[in-house]
């Protein structure tokens, strides 16, 4: 069995589940640039696990080697129980892809595009009929079913695109960067439409650039900078690693700003925008005693706003140098 | 072994067929969709036809040794039948190149389909437009005066087999050099070729009427015994060792282009 190569004795002694994509070591160049310097991952069947990480981290060469596009270098990887160099087939007959790029064919329509999967996917005619006709409805494209893909917009093809995915039935959907470029809406329309996914107990791949949106839909995200995993866990495990959240305080007056930093001491500051961070995880109790504190010392700032840590303050953290650098991996698992 | 309870696995070659067949109709339905690409390149031997045969004509058939214009009609037809081959064939090197260029081959290249199919739906589907594009042009040539009447129709048989196998040895060719195309224009740049080698061939004037440094390039060149065969087959003239020549010609390229596309399909995409 192939998930036995893979060194999970850390695991061996408590039931887990079966890893639906398991990877070790991967390696890919491109000339002589590393896109991936030795990944390893695994992640359980059913659960949605997000690759987060900025652009060019090398989040698509991991899909692409995943899903059989490209081959790697170095190490290997298993998918839905196949090795992705030795039995490719047999992976891409588990899995659906939704590449950054939308993967749909501009020059016919959002049905024939549909009917070409059903085909290529071997259903009957009537089947795929069904098939079609069921996933246009679901993601909202009957409408438009007759117009050429070329013609739809952003979030249509993206629609489009997950619906074609979706005909084989797969049960691992690779998504990679599935809101990039989509207008707010359309972006909270894709995280139901994931949603949905998850619930049906298909395994979600998904690379994204926003914290918020692995936040929001992953059970396990990583974080993979220059060609590798940076940390890994779950978001409030990722979270408590970065020192990102701070309370802002800004001010118009130089005179009140500078006897504020001068009372404050231990913050961060910014003499040019005559502001200060205090580092705070925003909680209702850190962010009154913090209100407290400011009255009780007079300090009245213009403006006050809560942040919480995003993708920035992930990657200051854990790539900014110093001992965060070596450490998250472990303190994460 | 559970093997008895999973359902068959369909064999190969059923994978194959039904996969190419599902591509040959998805690239015939681009070919309707947007036929104008087909029909821009019907043009250039059409206009080539009509120029040498009304405006060149007399020239060319009295240079030839006497005859009227009936006569070059008949000799340059087959010749205009080949570069139609040649045009349409380029017009597959600028759409696999489109196409290679499109998200959806990323997506075929990651689902559980046969490989090649892709390649044999371009191949087949340019083939048919090649043998309709012939047709058409055919039938101009026809309305202008072309008379073929001494042919059998094993005769004719012959040539539309020749015509479609040439046509099947340029389009895996133009398959190869669409794929190594970065973009369209440099697919219809490196096509070139398919559209030059006719005009130097002995599709316009015999090769004994070239100067002698010539001669060996419009004789060792595929469009040469192929439109030599194609006289004879259609006009009743010496065939000779053209017609072995043609053949052999077509299946080496239809060889070469088949592996050499098939190589650069396998490779990693970028």
């Amino acid at each position: 069995m192939p998930s036995f190569v893979m060194p999970t004795s850390r695991q061996d002694d408590v039931r887990t589940p079966p890893a639906a994509v398991s990877a070790l070591g991967l390696r890919k160049s491109y000339g002589d640039k590393t896109v991936l310097d030795g990944i390893d991952l695994r992640i359980p069947a059913g659960s949605v696990f997000a690759l987060l990480g900025p652009n060019g981290a090398g989040k698509t060469t991991v899909v692409k080697i995943l899903s059989t596009l490209v081959t790697a270098d170095g190490g290997q990887a298993q998918v839905a129980g196949h090795d992705v160099t030795a039995s490719p087939h047999g992976v891409r007959a588990a899995i659906g892809v939704t590449g950054q790029f939308s993967a749909v064919d501009g020059l016919i329509t959002g049905e024939e595009n549909m009917l070409l999967m059903a085909d290529l996917h071997h259903l009957s005619k009537r089947e795929g009929r069904r098939v079609t006709a069921e996933l246009l409805e679901r993601f909202d494209l009957v409408e438009a079913s007759k117009k050429p893909a070329s013609t739809y917009s952003g979030g249509m093809k993206r629609r489009l695109d997950i619906a074609m995915t979706l005909v084989g039935d797969p049960r691992i959907i690779f998504l990679d960067e599935p809101t990039t470029g989509l207008d707010p809406r359309s972006r909270h329309n894709m995280w139901q439409i994931i949603r949905e996914l998850v619930s049906d107990g298909v395994t979600v791949f998904l690379t994204t650039q926003y914290l918020e949106e692995a936040d929001q839909l992953a059970d396990r995200i990583a974080v993979l900078n220059d060609g590798k995993i940076a940390a890994e866990g779950t978001a409030e495990e990722l979270k408590r690693l970065v020192p990102g959240g701070h309370v802002r305080l800004r001010f118009s007056d130089p005179t009140a700003y500078r006897s504020a930093a001068l009372a404050l001491r231990e913050v961060h500051r910014d003499d040019e925008a005559l502001s200060l961070q205090i580092p705070s995880d925003g909680s209702q109790r850190e962010l009154r005693s913090l209100l407290d504190w400011l009255d009780s010392t007079g300090i009245e700032a213009d403006e006050l706003t809560v942040h919480t840590p995003d993708l920035d303050d992930v990657f200051f953290a854990l790539t900014g140098g110093g001992d965060m650098n070596n450490q998250p991996k472990e303190a994460v698992r | 072994m559970s093997s008895t309870l999973a359902p068959a696995r369909p064999a190969r070659i059923t994978l194959a067929l039904r996969d190419s067949s599902t591509m040959l109709r998805r690239n015939l339905l681009h070919a309707r969709r947007y036929p104008s690409l087909t029909l821009n390149l019907l043009l250039t031997p059409i206009v080539l036809l009509l120029l040498f045969v009304y405006i060149f004509g007399d020239v060319m058939s009295a240079g030839m040794g006497g005859g009227d214009r009936s006569d070059y009609i008949a000799y340059i037809v087959p010749g205009i039948l080949m570069m139609t081959i040649g045009g349409t064939v380029v017009g597959t090197a600028v759409s696999v190149s489109n196409d290679m260029s499109e998200g959806i081959i990323a997506r075929f290249r990651t689902m559980a389909i046969h490989r090649g199919s892709v390649l044999v739906g371009h191949v087949i589907g340019s083939v048919l437009q090649s043998v309709a594009s012939v047709v058409l042009v055919g039938a101009v040539a026809v309305a202008i005066g072309f008379r073929s009447t001494n042919a059998t129709p094993l005769e004719w048989l012959a040539a539309f087999g020749l015509m479609a196998l040439v046509a099947l040895a340029l389009t895996w060719i133009a398959v190869g050099m669409g794929m190594v195309s970065p973009n369209a224009e440099a697919a219809s740049n490196n096509a070139l070729p398919l559209i030059v080698l006719p005009l130097i061939s002995s599709a316009f004037v015999p090769i004994d009427a070239m100067p002698g440094w010539f001669r060996p390039i419009a004789e060792y060149q595929p469009f040469t015994p192929a439109i030599e065969t194609l006289r004879g087959l259609l006009l009743g003239t010496e065939i000779g060792h053209n017609g072995w020549l043609a053949v052999g010609w077509c299946l080496a390229l239809s060889a070469l282009g088949y592996f050499w596309s098939k190589a650069v399909f396998d490779r990693d995409p970028k």
